[in-house]
């Protein structure tokens, strides 16, 4: 193993940041799933969750048509006016500007995924130039997707060094790093991908889970895995930086989970909107549901929610 | 001159655990169906004391009185030990297969009321509703399934030779896990076909009795296992009876050798399951996070009200102050109050008395320089509680790193060497369980083997099945329960000498 090695790149940030054991990290989650959210307690949570939502169309079908009614949905999820809106709509980058069209100025964000999401297998130049367009176009925050060929041969340098071209590209806008956590396999991995990004990344930006065009997104234990990291992050350099899981996360109840593992483990100042974001499409709806039937004390048919698009 | 560099001085960061997203009450419902009155449980029935005797048995949680439990003087405790002598021959005849039967059955009618047992065990004890309804009351029921498992199948007990029952077996149980030590002791008994007086502890005596309804429903026949109620005189009782063939105790080491002393020179077996001290070891390898979490499940599982409870945290010294931020990051998230809550972590503590040894404990430690660390939490104004506690700068000869507190008070020394660890981990009179933290397996082996405990745990802690032996070193006590190694402790082996 010579010092420049992957190997020894790969012994090194281990050795630095510290494994992660398995077992106690599905542990430690399945604790959040027992705890009991009833009451006001759960319309808070409720509430945060859609505030915190990034409603999302990544579709080759999609048209400026569709983005409309995805900005619509995300402006007023729901009849009930005191329901948030949500955090961000998050569309492919040909549609950042009809979507600018809709939100400008009514503080949903416009996020664009960008750098050949979701395989990254373009050149690095074109990514790049991507990233610009949707800044140009209009686009408030920038999902990339990390370089995992190069991350998985060992080749960490590259990795960061591409996540610290984007970060220079977006400008203003903020970045968030999709690490596609099921490719990375191991939590050991998604530790060591964590730091790399978070390295590079300034307060204010996020890293997130998948791209949610795999067949395995988030999960309580890959978020967990990240948030950790963030903690440590954090208490080690004071840079917060935020997080996004993504894919996966349909229910309520789930996003619940989230939202109890955040609370105890990041703590208070990550419960809001510029600190953590669920990727998802399907949950507005449900989210609405149960707020509704905490409002009315009964479920209501599906027909009485806006249908916003069948994405994850 | 260059001009001095202005040091940048950056607030440290810090995380917060406020109030932003509180949790409304979420309180386990179920009805724990209490009688106003328990009478002691002899010959297949609920008979009334002879003493005619009853104490209050109260709800740590609110200091309010469950119910009213009969106390068993030297007339029932008599009573009791003839009831089983007589059920004996035939329990002892009946086919392993058909007592088998009736195990099962016991298991499966604990599980169709398992929200209510696990109600009335958190009412009695104190112990969170999460930990009586995903740990005791489930593992209650999976120790009397392996040994109904077990109980046509005893021929391979010990390979080549056969077993026999040794009669009737005196029990007594402590108060931290209630039914799940009945279960733990009874179950193995019985597959092997002796017959049982057993003692709960007087604070939690209710979980018993319900048991002893599951009995009824489940056709056990009479006699084969008697709950005598009371405190330690009839515990004495129990233990000292001529007709006890063997006896089981779990609780403290000093009780422990009070008993032994008592039955000196007598043909009775013994099995002793007593206190502990354990240290979990953690190593600069380790990974961290995962390690805290064990070390917190190690010593507030239960209000640390636990024989096996990591109460030394061993770190090394290259990772102690993360260790430490860390856990005290960790503790700031539990939450502490109305143990029928099912957010609860830390319950109340199970009476009084035991509050007290706890705060002495304590005060001692403040007194002998170490240094103590609570989080902020408002406990309720009525019943036992204390807050999760932590202490550092503790050293060997501390009372805190000596002395069970039995309460959640984690004792944190350092160490530097592999060496030093094993040392520090090994001086204690106890030697129940231990645990071990670190990514290198080869280290893992070595500390097995060098650790003087009966469980050694590797990157977690306090995991336990019925098929896994339970025991300690030194004077935590001797005998196994769990595995063949339990059975065995309720059998004689052909060739054994009779007692």
């Amino acid at each position: 193993m010579t010092p420049r090695s992957p190997r020894a790149a790969h012994a090194r940030l281990l050795d630095e940041i510290g494994a992660v054991d398995l077992v106690g990290v599905e542990e430690r989650v399945a604790k959040f799933a027992t705890r009991s959210i009833k009451k006001a307690s759960k319309v808070w949570g409720l509430r945060m969750a859609v505030s915190m939502t990034d409603l999302t169309t990544l579709e080759g079908k999609d048209t400026p048509g569709k983005i409309e009614s995805l900005c619509r949905k995300a402006l007023r999820p729901h009849d009930d006016p005191s329901v948030p809106h949500v955090a961000a709509v998050c569309v492919y980058p040909s549609m950042v500007r009809h979507a600018r069209r809709w939100v400008a100025g009514s503080g949903v964000r416009v996020a664009s995924v960008a750098t050949a999401f979701p395989s990254g297998q373009t050149h690095y130049r074109t990514r790049l130039a991507e990233a610009r367009g949707a800044v140009a176009d209009g686009a408030d925050e920038v999902d990339m997707v990390i370089n995992r060929g190069a991350f998985l041969s060992g080749d960490f340098a590259r990795v960061q060094d591409e996540i610290a071209g984007v970060v220079e590209a977006c400008g203003r806008a903020a970045l968030k790093v999709i690490l596609e956590v099921s490719e990375l396999e191991t939590y050991d991995s998604i530790r060591a991908a964590s730091f790399l990004a978070m390295e590079v990344l300034r307060p204010g930006d996020f890293i997130k889970t998948s791209t949610g065009k795999t067949a395995l997104n988030a999960t309580l234990g890959s978020n967990q895995v990240m948030i950790e990291a963030i903690r440590d992050f954090y208490l080690d350099r004071g840079v917060a930086i935020g997080m996004k899981p993504a894919g996966g996360i349909r229910a309520a109840k789930q996003a619940l989970q989230y939202l109890i593992a955040v609370k105890e483990t990041l703590g208070d100042a990550w419960l809001t909107p510029r600190r953590y974001r669920f990727g998802a499409t399907s949950l507005l709806n449900d989210l609405l549901r149960q707020l509704e039937r905490e409002r009315t004390g009964a479920y209501q048919a599906p027909y009485y929610f806006s249908e916003a698009a069948e994405s994850y | 001159m260059p001009a001095r560099r202005r040091a940048t001085v950056r607030p440290r960061a810090a995380l917060i655990f406020g109030d932003l997203w509180e949790f409304d009450p979420a309180p386990e419902t179920a009805d724990p169906r209490l009688r106003a009155r328990y009478e002691l449980f002899i010959g297949g029935s609920f008979v009334r004391p002879r003493s005619g005797r009853y104490f209050d048995s109260i709800n740590p949680a609110n200091e309010r009185k469950l119910a009213e439990i009969a106390l068993a003087g030297p007339a029932d405790v008599d009573a009791a030990y003839q009831a089983a002598a007589r059920a004996f021959r035939p329990w002892a005849a009946t086919p392993g297969r058909e007592r088998g039967k009736y195990l099962f059955r016991i298991a499966r009618l604990l599980q169709d009321r398992a929200r209510e047992f696990a109600v009335a065990e958190t009412m009695d004890g104190g112990k969170p509703i999460r930990e009586s309804r995903d740990f005791d009351v489930p593992m209650a029921a999976a120790h009397f399934f392996y040994h109904a498992g077990w109980a046509d199948k005893l021929d391979y007990v010990a390979p080549g030779r056969s077993v026999v029952p040794l009669g009737v077996v005196g029990q007594v149980i402590p108060w931290n896990f209630p039914l799940l030590m009945l279960a733990w002791k009874i179950a193995p008994a019985l597959a092997m076909g002796n017959c049982v007086v057993l003692k709960p502890a007087e604070t939690t005596s209710i979980t018993a009795l319900k048991l002893a309804e599951i009995l009824q429903d489940a056709d056990l026949p009479p006699g084969v296992v008697n709950f005598v109620t009371g405190a330690g005189e009839t515990g004495a009782l129990v233990m000292g009876h001529p007709a006890a063939s063997k006896v089981a105790f779990t609780g403290s080491t000093e009780v422990g050798k009070a008993i032994m002393r008592q039955l000196a020179g007598t043909d009775r077996r013994m099995t002793m399951e007593l206190g502990g001290k354990a240290a979990n070891i953690v190593f600069d390898d380790a990974p961290i996070s995962q390690a805290v979490e064990g070390v917190v499940d190690g010593i507030f599982f239960n209000q640390g009200h636990v024989c096996c409870a990591g109460s030394r945290l061993l770190v090394h010294e290259p990772v102690a102050d993360e260790v430490v931020s860390k856990l005290k990051n960790r503790i700031r998230v539990l939450r502490v109050g109305d143990p029928l809550d099912k957010n609860t972590d830390l319950g109340a503590i199970n009476s009084r008395r035991q509050l007290g040894t706890i705060r002495r404990l304590v005060a001692s430690g403040v007194r002998e320089g170490a240094v103590m660390f609570q989080p902020p939490c408002r406990l309720p104004e009525r019943g036992f509680y204390f807050p999760p506690t932590l202490f550092t700068g503790v050293t060997q000869s501390h009372r805190i790193a000596r002395e069970e507190i039995f309460g959640p008070v984690l004792s944190i020394l350092t160490f530097r060497t592999v060496d030093e660890a094993i040392e520090k981990a090994n001086n204690t009179a106890y030697g129940l369980s231990a645990g071990v933290w670190t990514d290198k397996g080869s280290r893992i082996l070595r500390m097995s083997t060098e650790l003087k405990a009966g469980v050694v745990w590797a990157n977690t802690f306090n995991r336990f099945d019925p098929s896994s032996p339970f025991g300690g070193y030194k004077e935590s006590g001797f005998g196994r329960e769990g595995g063949r190694q339990g059975l065995l402790d309720y059998a004689r082996v052909a060739g054994e000498g009779a007692p």
